[in-house]
């Protein structure tokens, strides 16, 4: 019976999924440059930089179908359970990996980073944003969170890919509600991999030199 | 059937024959060994992205004032999009921008719609020129506050003022032209300026020596008469679409081409100015709606108020 009602919710999610992407089209004509790697389908950790709570949706919706079905956003349990039209968004519509970034709030045995390294070894990609908050500073990129290592150490074999996001601090700047309907391009590179021997620190330098090389060069004031 | 819808017929036909001509040619280069030549594969996604154009085109053209009308602003909206991106703006302007795209742009061409000529020539160039600004000012940000009031009304009059001025020709009562003729007028003005600026390109390929402004655009005078001159020939041909004589029609069309040649090469200097190539991705092969419209967009206005002035 329980499986017979969750058919209408799963269809309902596959439609508001697709009216996201449709809507992130029609306002932004969001498009993907594929740099560094081919638009195919394997698995890959794709991070990004964070600046806006409509970056996920935004790679989410620029990745071709096919890659889009297998790839697990991960999310802030926090953020994505505080509302129940939230907790059907997050969850269901784009299959977050939930993880809570307040210690306090875990169960004592519970580790975050074992439910991605579960999502990981289900076979799905991720994407993740290893500055893990927004960046509401002039610099470029925060310093990353060392989640992006610990993946790349205990899953060598899977591509992290360096995923950059232009524009979304004009779309939809914190605050506002209207977003403005400006050209948004997510730039995918060369996949980086944690190298033998390579410490915490000088791998996550090097995945944020090869995440901010992806930047557009501005030539405004 | 009515005489328009036979003459948006004939059109059509022209149109296609030329185009299976085109893709036919394409096909052919591809045959002869331009299997993986860029410059063969950018002529055949070009051509096939100017066979969407003309059937999107030709079915505005059919759904009359209201498809014509819905077709530019979504033109509008794209080409105004685009320019947004590139220029310069702080989180003060996000309210005005929005106006700009959601309030000014649907207003311009409902007043286009109901034909309203003493407010849709002074909307954008008038009201939101002085309203957007107290906009953002209010939000009290002043760092490069006049470039980017200059910026944004710029792109407002460009993507958004200039470009209504097309399908505002329908709205033009001409003594002894029937007013449903007005898309045609529409069809005209589009085909003698883009007919102008392919055989520009093309001419300026062949015979084009000197550069008009070798450091922005590899166009040249030689290509530009030639295109300009051809523009007035397919004008002439196509004076049959409007309420002009064969000559009129000529120098009208002339005339057109010309300031769309020069407003190319405005645009040259504005990407070159931001460092970019294309103003987008979204028309395959050719760049952006801004690439591709600027010609019609600057010299829409112009066509629009010699016609008033001349014939009404």
């Amino acid at each position: 019976m329980k499986r017979l009602l969750s058919y209408p919710r799963r269809i309902a999610a596959k439609l508001v999924g697709l009216a996201i992407a449709l809507f992130a089209r029609f306002i932004t004509a969001v498009r993907a440059d594929w740099q560094g790697i081919e638009p195919v389908n394997i698995q890959r950790v794709y991070y990004a930089n964070h600046v806006s709570n409509a970056d996920m949706p935004m790679i989410w919706s620029c990745l071709p179908p096919n890659i889009r079905r297998d790839v697990r956003p991960v999310a802030a349990a926090d953020y994505w359970l505080k509302t129940r039209l939230r907790a059907f968004v997050g969850p269901e519509v784009f299959n977050c990996v939930l993880v809570d970034r307040r210690p306090e709030a875990r169960a004592a045995d519970h580790d975050p980073m074992q439910n991605i390294l579960d999502a990981l070894d289900e076979g799905s990609s991720l994407i993740i944003f290893p500055e893990g908050n927004r960046n509401m500073t002039d610099d470029p990129l925060l310093p990353f969170k060392a989640g992006l290592y610990n993946i790349g150490k205990a899953r060598p074999d899977v591509d992290l890919v360096p995923t950059w996001i232009a524009n979304v601090t004009e779309i939809m700047p914190k605050g506002e509600v209207i977003p403005l309907p400006l050209i948004c391009t997510v730039t995918f590179g060369a996949p980086v991999k944690v190298e033998a021997g390579e410490d915490k620190d000088a791998f996550l330098a090097r995945a944020a030199q090869a995440l901010v090389a992806l930047a557009p060069t501005d030539a405004r004031l | 059937m009515t005489d328009t819808d036979t003459d948006i017929l004939w059109l059509f036909i022209g149109v296609c024959g030329l185009l299976i001509v085109l893709s036919l040619f394409g096909e052919f280069l591809r045959a002869k060994g331009g299997e993986d030549n860029p410059v063969v594969e950018t002529f055949n996604t070009r051509v096939s992205s100017w066979w969407a154009i003309v059937v999107l085109f030709t079915l505005a053209l059919i759904a009359g004032k209201i498809g014509l009308l819905v077709l530019f602003a979504f033109a509008s909206f794209a080409a105004l999009r685009e320019f947004l991106t590139m220029t310069n703006k702080r989180r003060a302007d996000h309210l005005s921008l929005a106006l700009g795209f959601f309030v000014v742009l649907p207003l311009q061409y409902v007043f286009i719609g109901f034909d309203w000529q003493a407010l849709f020539t002074v909307f954008i160039p008038v009201y939101a020129f002085l309203m957007l600004p107290i906009v953002s000012a209010l939000r009290g940000n002043a760092e490069k506050f006049l470039i980017r009031v200059a910026e944004t009304q710029w792109g407002l009059m460009i993507a958004v003022f200039c470009m209504s001025h097309v399908p505002a020709l329908m709205m033009i009562d001409f003594p002894g032209y029937p007013e449903e003729r007005g898309v045609l007028l529409i069809a005209f003005l589009i085909m003698v300026v883009q007919f102008g600026d392919l055989l520009d390109f093309f001419f300026g390929r062949r015979i084009g020596r000197t550069r008009i402004l070798p450091a922005l655009s590899a166009k040249t005078w030689e290509g530009m008469i030639c295109g300009v001159v051809s523009a007035a020939v397919i004008g002439g041909l196509l004076a049959w679409l409007t309420p002009f004589s064969v000559v009129e029609a000529m120098v009208m069309a002339a005339l057109a081409s010309v300031v769309g040649m020069f407003g190319n090469l405005v645009f040259a200097a504005i990407k070159n100015d931001r460092g970019v190539k294309d103003w987008s991705h979204l028309i395959p092969g050719q760049g952006g709606f801004v690439d591709h419209l600027d010609s019609v967009i600057f010299s829409a206005p112009v066509f629009y108020h010699l016609c008033v002035l001349y014939w009404t």
